[in-house]
């Protein structure tokens, strides 16, 4: 939930996830107004689609295709949206995740991750990833990558929303906090033989 | 930073092969997707059946990859519409040269590889640069494994030299499932040494039976 500024940690209440529609998720990462302004886009995208008042409504799908074609559209034209979107949800009982880069890039998987979380988080989702997982193994799984870029990440803070999505609707999370261990010995009296320094 | 333009491409990885035959064309990519040092994904397809007797296959940049299949997809059902018959495979290579140099000044960072059946129904694989530079060849390879298979597809399918008096064809007389075990040959040692090919190869066999599709595991790491 941190959104940094350089290296401030600006704003901690950054809510990085949001629905679109009835059947999608949406995660940013990177410039927050880029994905405030996407969040526009969608709802012009969405708004349009309800009036159409067909009882068709627009998928995962549908939504990451749209955000990828955005995204490079912006990107041919030199003005970026810096932003790794990852894209989910379900519909008619097919689930649906990918993600999508800030020049375009796109693909569709079982797990995906943005920015750090390709290099901590995705060995850890193929490990352990498997077909037909409970949500509450979902969410261990989930748990165990955010520690590992809490502990590792230094944009990160100690705040989390959870979100998911099934046939029936959406559920986001309160933010809430990971136990961390820090009481490894070489924590302890860092400073032990060059009292004065941090 | 954004002043620099580098930041607009990036290399996806991955290499493209395609051999041709008397009578079929074989046209094969690997199905990883990385960037930098990671690996996107392990199934990613970059193969696109354009039409029922051409085949394209591209490597680099991913973005640009999906944007020139589709325009291609797109522009070949508009061909359709206005000349009531599918687009045969010299006509779609002479048309991707066409949409690669149109962006001469703003490449499509791709590299590409066209296999198909020509109007004889002899295989035929073009093979392109980024820019729209073509030319027809009896078997070729692009991608960052491309020039660890090109010499071995040198020596194996043995190419005319294109300064020969009677000019030879370059298709190779192998049949089929020869030129098939040869792709899955070049590939796995390809994946031995290249860290951006690997995890599965995608074969695609156009014949004149139709268009054939097979998976073989590559090595993951």
């Amino acid at each position: 939930m941190a959104g940094s500024y350089g290296s401030t940690l600006r704003y901690k209440n950054v809510e990085r996830i949001k629905s679109i529609g009835k059947h999608t998720l949406l995660g940013a990462s990177g410039e927050v107004s880029d994905f405030q302004e996407i969040l526009r886009y969608l709802d012009e995208l969405i708004i349009y689609d309800n009036m159409w008042d067909d009882g068709n409504s627009l998928g995962p799908k549908e939504v990451h295709n749209y955000l990828t074609r955005v995204m490079y559209n912006r990107r041919n034209k030199f003005d970026p949206l810096f932003n790794s979107l990852v894209v989910g949800g379900v519909k008619n009982g097919q689930k649906y995740l990918g993600m999508v880069g800030m020049i375009g890039t796109h693909y569709e998987d079982n797990h995906v991750a943005t920015g750090f979380g390709n290099h901590l988080a995705r060995p850890l989702m193929r490990a352990e990833w498997h077909e037909d997982m409970s949500f509450e193994e979902a969410v261990k799984l989930l748990e165990k990558c955010l520690l590992v870029l809490l502990y590792r990440d230094r944009s990160a803070i100690n705040k989390f929303q959870i979100a998911k999505i099934t046939e029936e609707g959406v559920t986001i999370s309160e933010p809430y906090a990971l136990k961390t261990f820090w009481g490894f010995l070489a924590f302890q009296n860092p400073t032990k033989g060059a009292e004065g320094s941090w | 930073m954004a002043l620099r333009g580098d930041w607009v491409y990036e290399n996806n990885g991955g290499t493209c092969v395609a051999i041709a035959g008397a009578d079929y064309t074989v046209v094969a990519a690997d199905t990883r997707l990385s960037v930098g040092y990671s690996i996107y994904t392990r199934e990613f397809s970059k193969i696109c059946t354009l039409a029922d007797k051409c085949v394209l296959a591209s490597s680099g940049f991913q973005g640009d990859m999906k944007a020139l299949q589709k325009n291609l997809c797109a522009r070949h059902l508009i061909y359709q519409h206005q000349q009531n018959k599918k687009m045969s495979c010299p006509a779609m290579a002479q048309h991707l040269s066409n949409t690669l140099y149109y962006k001469r000044f703003f490449p499509y960072y791709t590299f590409n590889i066209l296999g198909g059946l020509d109007n004889e129904g002899k295989g035929c694989v073009y093979t392109y640069d980024a820019v729209g530079s073509y030319e027809r060849v009896g078997y070729s390879c692009q991608g960052t494994g491309g020039t660890l298979i090109m010499p071995v597809l040198d020596n194996q399918l043995k190419s005319p030299s294109p300064l020969l008096l009677a000019a030879r064809d370059a298709v190779t007389p192998l049949s089929e499932s020869e030129a098939v075990d040869l792709v899955k040959d070049v590939f796995a040692s390809a994946t031995e040494r290249d860290i951006y090919t690997g995890d599965k190869l995608e074969i695609i066999i156009v014949n004149a039976a139709g268009i054939r599709r097979e998976f073989i595991d590559l090595r993951k790491d």
